[in-house]
């Protein structure tokens, strides 16, 4: 006759082995499943190294597009345009989201709050053919032509829920009681606001900002109705003729946002579609600058977040 | 070296100090519940008073009244008055303001700005529009020293609030309520996140503050109660929840024999 505790002991050691090897097999599925996930990433990334790595070269990133049959073309016009359109949807989207997160943090429960929220949703759901189209219907057709203008509002308007929505929930994340602490002492709220609650925040509403750039500077689709493409976007030449014909740098920069310019999806879609094989290799390239452009603004902004944290925790 | 001779008196309670801060028949509402019933409370000036009780009972709304804090609570409504050195806070006209430059407070979490060392004891001398270099050198050593901070951080003023301990952030927030020379501080259990020695050190410094500042501190430590305050005022909600205040003496006599049962029942922890 056994006792209970050596029933026991028995029982277990057999219960620990089952044990041991479900946690070893289901530990392996979990790995082999990471990996799987993980294969798309580098394999694209991956392949666009090696196969745009052939067409790029420094002349690449700063000769202009050149005729078919002609060596020595490159992208400049395109890196260019990127540059502007994406700082114009900067500039159109980051004041007004600011604005409106920071309303929708400070008054979740009024109307105007909740109509915010709402409307963040919907406007994060719109396919970005759509705003596109928006942008076409009432910038370019009342403009009479395509311009980076109209493309930097298409952006800006994809940017404006990740903003809005980013900055809300950091500023939330800000403790209460530094923002009474900030009262407590007699500050104004908007004092408070702008030099307590905003730097406490910054990190993460900075990063929100760069991620939401990083992902609109890939936008195609709402570029196609707006900005057009223009391989002869030359922002060198804008400025210094302008600068010989003593215009103004107001008139200088309606001239640089005032007519269709490149960018690089752009130049990538057209170049992918045509028959040449010259044409398709360089497409090759243009997407391996399109990729280094948003990894260089995403890994930046993660350095330079990681930086002021440490620096804040001292 | 004033400052240095100062701390070495030790605080005494004076049972016959002027009224500094006086509360009558204070009801403050939160839309339709009435959080505090008919509460009248004499502070007295240079001298520390407890406010203790249960969870929920109003201490802290009742703190947060004093330099009218509750009025960011959207729904919030005082009824009464609550005199500082014989003026109502709630008058009409009266300037937020200028009460909380006068009501410092002091929160239970160390709450330092993102900011400097120097700069978060700065922010509230530049509200009100103090910008030299030299005047402004001159409040910070002098508020660090009052919160026994100065000799831990002169030589790293520059450096991030955050870089300093639980105890020293809170010294920290406290040489910040001080950097505006208030007449009352307000502390909100402002030991209750810290270690032992540090919760110590807060304790001594409330002394020394005791000798230029009125002081009223809320927690839910009876011994710190004791060991700190002057007086004591033991508040309790009524069957309506509404937070009352029970019983308010010297703080020894509270303790020793206090006149009603329930204060008995809570500083002996019998409840509570």
């Amino acid at each position: 006759m056994s006792t209970f505790a050596e029933l026991m002991l028995r029982h277990r050691t057999a219960r620990m082995r089952t044990r041991k090897i479900t946690n070893g097999a289901m530990l392996a599925l979990t790995g082999l499943l990471t990996a799987l996930a993980l294969v798309p990433l580098f394999w694209i990334v991956g392949y666009v190294i090696v196969r745009g790595g052939r067409s790029i070269n420094l002349a690449f990133f700063i000769n202009m597009p050149t005729p078919l049959g002609v060596s020595g073309g490159g992208v400049r016009s395109a890196i260019e345009g990127t540059l502007v359109i994406t700082l114009l949807a900067a500039v159109f989207a980051i004041p007004p989201g600011v604005l409106a997160a920071f309303y929708a943090a400070r008054y979740p429960n009024r109307p105007l709050g909740v109509v915010l929220r709402f409307s963040t949703d919907v406007l994060a759901g719109v396919p970005s053919i759509v705003v596109g189209l928006f942008a076409y219907a009432v910038l370019v057709v009342p403009m009479g032509h395509y311009s980076g203008l109209a493309g930097g509002a298409a952006l800006a308007l994809l940017m404006l829920p990740t903003i809005i929505r980013t900055t809300e929930e950091m500023l939330k994340l800000v403790p209460g009681t530094l923002r009474e602490a900030s009262l407590g002492l007699g500050a104004p709220e908007w004092k408070t606001s702008l030099s307590v609650l905003f730097p406490a925040a910054a990190n993460g509403i900075i990063t929100g900002f760069l991620l939401a750039l990083a992902r609109a500077a890939g936008e195609t689709a709402p570029l196609l109705m707006t900005a057009l493409g223009n391989e002869r976007f030359d922002l060198g030449q804008i400025v210094t003729s302008g600068i010989q014909g003593h215009q103004s740098a107001f008139a200088i920069l309606g001239r640089i946002v005032n007519q269709p310019v490149d960018s690089l999806p752009l130049a990538l879609w057209k170049y992918a579609q045509q028959p040449y094989p010259e044409r398709v290799e360089q497409s090759w390239g243009v997407a391996l600058v399109l990729m280094i452009f948003v990894l260089v603004i995403n890994i930046a902004t993660r350095l330079w977040a990681q930086n002021r944290a440490r620096k804040l925790k001292g | 070296m004033t400052m240095q001779l100062m701390t070495e008196v030790k605080h005494a309670t004076n049972g016959n100090a002027p009224i500094k801060v006086d509360v009558k028949d204070l009801n403050v509402y939160y839309g339709k519940f009435r959080a505090l019933a008919g509460i009248n409370l004499a502070v007295r000036e240079k001298q520390i008073t407890a406010i203790i009780g249960p969870s929920g009972c109003g201490k802290s709304t009742l703190l947060r009244s004093f330099n009218r804090m509750n009025d960011l609570t959207p729904g919030s409504r005082v009824e009464g008055e609550i005199a500082l050195d014989g003026e109502n806070l709630y008058a009409a006209g009266v300037d937020v303001v200028d009460i909380r430059r006068r009501v410092g407070m002091v929160f239970q979490r160390p709450n330092p700005f993102p900011k400097s060392i120097y700069d978060n004891v700065a922010y509230g001398p530049r509200l009100y529009g103090i910008r030299g270099k030299a005047d402004l050198d001159g409040i910070v050593e002098r508020s660090l020293h009052s919160a026994a901070l100065w000799d831990e951080v002169k030589d790293k003023l520059g450096q991030s609030g955050f870089s300093l301990s639980g105890g020293q952030q809170q010294r920290l927030c406290i040489a910040r309520a001080l950097a505006v020379e208030p007449e009352v501080i307000l502390m909100d259990e402002p030991a209750s996140a810290l270690d032992p020695i540090s919760t110590l050190r807060i304790e001594e410094l409330m002394h020394d503050l005791a000798h230029s500042y009125t002081i009223i501190i809320v927690t839910h430590n009876m011994q710190q109660a004791a060991r700190v305050s002057d007086f004591t005022a033991m508040m309790m909600i009524d069957d309506q929840r509404a937070g009352r205040m029970i019983e308010y003496d010297q703080t020894n006599v509270i303790f020793t024999r206090p006149q009603d049962k329930r204060t008995e029942d809570y500083v002996t922890g019998r409840f509570g």
